[in-house]
């Protein structure tokens, strides 16, 4: 499978949304060269020497601000971290002044983190900069659906076709909402189960099927997603304990055995041993867990390249 | 104080009336309607024109007292007769919130020395908005409030909403009620629906507006007292109030413009001027209070005119603050989605905007019966409104920037002296 084209039609990465499938595939595709690069002795290539991207994570994050941090590395960028945290942000600044005066300082490209659906699209309509939404509030994470289907094309050897179920809170997870899109417009069939409490309204009208038992998601899926459970979240009101939510929604080897041979597992990460998934699963054989971290680096290159590589040579 | 319109097609739904005919306004009030009425006095050419009694707004955000950097009284008025209206009544929480006589008799004064038009303050439910004790409604009353709302939030305790409109109903004016249980939102900002999901933003569900709607109408029943429901968004919300009013209960409500032209699918573009509470509903609600305008549920269309600064709203969504202008829109948008889409005629938008709200709430105006005030708009269903800034209004936060619109005001007279003209390019 090869991309029709060779560019992106945009200047920013702020969702799945609105990118075609042909968009999908090239980053893919390219993903898989920069992969390479990774397992190289040098693992570095000049393709953005003398860009400037700031990482401008605005809400915690670690797992996603390392990995395009050492992607921007190995592309050769200058990059600058910006944590909201010891910044002027602490001091009432908006988030639009904060990256008015950011881009005075000419970078780029920029890799936003933030709390509030939207803030990399205000970005985005204000500064020449390319903007990268690595995630923003429960709306869209687009390089951690990137790195998803990276990983599912990779031990499956395609998307079209593959049942994916996603497990978890649906409702407050940005990793779903851009998991959707994706996989639903590589022709997919995805599948989502949760407590009714923890499922967003009409969320079948985004093309997805969704049931009410772990049971029902396991039954047939190529690859169990298991989605973080926001450990706050217990005992208020979207369900009663985490106890009763380990026993009802929780991934464990028993649960697994009517799944199908050869299912993979997979966690976006961090995960709540325990919670959502028993660690007999997450370090078991059907893990991918690890691989879709790795692949993140390679992904996010795939897309900083795309980006922000026009002026230089991979 | 003495104007004669002339020549222009006079619409009044009080004495169900279009026809071309002259409108005299000797000494502030309306003294005589006819045709080829002579008189010495200034003479308003009105050929071409639609003259209708001025229209009246019952939800406004003045601001003022406190708030002066998103509106004053004399800005908010200003906004007020570029958009036909000749009064409007003012919303309650301001800072401090209109919950005392001296509140009350500073808004009046102050509109009296700035204000371009008719202002008619609404007091506080309860003491501070605070949903706890009654404010001296009474006082109120007697100070000049027309009516009596916690807008901005809902009154949550039943007892209070009824022993609100138990005494409500002696001193002869309505309890307006924000029906929201904010409970069911959950940080909400948006309609809770498909477009939130999409966008993974907090919803605020249709059944937050619904279950308090059929609480209060409960209690109007149980009362006898007038019930008047603000800013109708939901389907669920038109059927409680046609269904109550239907088995006698005093229940009355308004909807605004923006919630008649716009849905929740806009909320895509994150823009900030598409958040007010309540929020931009899906197509089948906003269909529903549409419904309920043509087939007479709905008694008024109100703005809820609510200023912000431009700094406010010029944050992420979820922060930004909860409410859009309208004054200057309303007619145009009203025209356009309502009129020139045949949902209804223009009389009965006239009768929406200006005797209907008069009627409601007992208010001078809205007619231009001999003794009427000399309160009359001239609109030009012909002219084109694009919507742009600057506004009238100190702020711009306006959900319509970019439409084009046809029908406009473009004379607005109020006790018979011109307060806006629309000067001709």
């Amino acid at each position: 499978m090869r991309a029709e084209t060779s560019s992106l039609r945009s200047k920013d990465l702020l969702g799945i949304e609105h990118l075609v499938p042909d968009e999908i595939t090239l980053i893919l595709d390219t993903a898989e060269g920069f992969k390479e690069v990774s397992e190289r002795p040098v693992k570095k290539v000049p393709a953005l020497r003398g860009q400037l991207v700031i990482n401008l994570f605005m809400e915690a994050s670690t797992r996603t601000r390392v990995s395009f941090e050492i992607a921007e590395k190995r592309l050769s960028a200058d990059t600058l971290n910006f944590a909201a945290s010891g910044s002027a942000v602490e001091k009432g600044e908006t988030l639009i002044d904060t990256a008015e005066n950011l881009m005075a300082m000419a970078p780029d490209m920029i890799v936003i983190r933030h709390k509030h659906p939207g803030a990399p699209k205000m970005l985005a309509e204000r500064l020449p900069a390319s903007i990268i939404n690595a995630g923003d509030g429960a709306h869209e994470h687009p390089t951690q659906a990137l790195l998803d289907a990276f990983t599912i094309r990779e031990r499956l050897g395609r998307l079209a076709g593959v049942k994916v179920s996603i497990v978890g809170d649906i409702a407050h997870s940005r990793v779903v909402r851009s998991n959707i899109h994706l996989l639903t417009k590589m022709g997919a069939k995805v599948t989502l189960a949760a407590p009714p409490s923890l499922m967003p309204v009409e969320v079948e009208r985004m093309g997805v099927r969704v049931v009410s038992s772990l049971d029902a998601a396991i039954d047939d899926a190529d690859v169990i997603m298991m989605l973080r459970i926001q450990l706050e979240r217990q005992g208020k009101l979207s369900f009663p304990s985490l106890r009763e939510y380990y026993n009802t929604f929780g991934l464990t080897p028993d649960r697994l055995r009517r799944a199908k041979e050869g299912v993979i597992v997979m966690h976006p990460g961090p995960m709540n041993r325990g919670v959502e998934i028993a660690s007999d699963v997450a370090d078991g054989p059907w893990s991918v867990i690890l691989n879709q971290v790795t692949n993140g680096v390679a992904v996010r290159m795939a897309v900083l390249y795309l980006l922000g590589g026009a002026h230089g040579e991979a | 104080m003495n104007v004669l319109i002339k020549n222009g097609r006079v619409i009044d739904p009080s004495q169900d009336l279009d026809a071309t005919l002259d409108v005299l306004i000797e000494d502030g009030a309306i003294t005589k309607i006819d045709k080829r009425i002579k008189a010495n006095v200034e003479v308003i050419d009105a050929e071409g024109l639609v003259v209708v009694p001025g229209l009246i707004d019952l939800h406004t955000h003045l601001r003022e007292p406190g708030q002066e950097h998103k509106e004053t009284i004399a800005t908010g008025t200003r906004a007020a007769v570029a958009g036909g209206y000749t009064a409007v009544c003012a919303m309650a929480n301001t800072v401090p919130p209109n919950d005392e006589r001296a509140v009350t008799e500073m808004i009046i004064a102050e509109s009296a020395r700035n204000g371009s038009c008719r202002v008619y303050p609404i007091g506080a439910v309860s003491k501070g908005l605070k949903g706890e004790a009654l404010a001296e409604l009474a006082d109120l009353r007697a100070a000049g409030c027309v009516a009596v709302s916690d807008d901005g939030k809902p009154v949550y305790n039943a007892q209070l909403m009824r022993r609100a409109l138990e005494y409500c109903n002696m001193l002869g004016m309505p309890v307006i009620a924000h029906e929201e249980d904010a409970n069911l939102n959950e940080g909400g900002v948006m309609h809770e629906g498909f477009y939130s999901t999409l966008l993974g933003m907090g919803g605020i569900p249709a059944a937050s507006e619904e279950t308090m709607v059929a609480r209060d109408v409960i209690l109007a029943r149980v009362t006898g007292a007038h019930l008047h429901i603000a800013h109708l968004s939901t389907a669920g919300a038109v059927d409680a109030v046609r269904n109550a009013r239907a088995a006698g209960v005093r229940v009355t409500c308004e909807v605004t413009p923006h919630h008649i032209a716009l849905s929740d699918e806009a909320v895509q573009s994150f823009s900030t001027n598409l958040k007010m509470n309540p929020p931009l509903r899906s197509p089948e609600h906003r269909e529903a209070i549409v419904a309920g305008i043509a087939d007479g549920t709905v008694d008024a269309i109100a703005t809820d005119h609510a200023p912000h600064h431009f700094d406010e709203k010029n944050v992420e969504f979820d922060l930004a603050p909860f409410g859009v202008i309208g004054l200057e829109t309303a007619f145009s948008v009203c025209h356009e989605r309502l009129v020139r889409k045949k949902v209804i005629g223009l009389s009965r938008l006239i009768e929406l905007m200006s005797s209907g709200p008069a009627r409601i709430f007992r208010l001078p105006g809205g007619t231009l019966a001999a003794g009427a005030p000399g309160d009359v708009a001239l609109l030009d269903l012909d002219a084109t409104l694009t919507v742009a800034a600057p506004f009238q209004s100190k702020a711009a936060n306006s959900p319509f920037i970019g439409e084009k619109l046809r029908g406009r005001a473009v004379t607005t007279i109020v006790g018979g002296v011109v307060k806006y003209s629309r000067k001709k390019r």
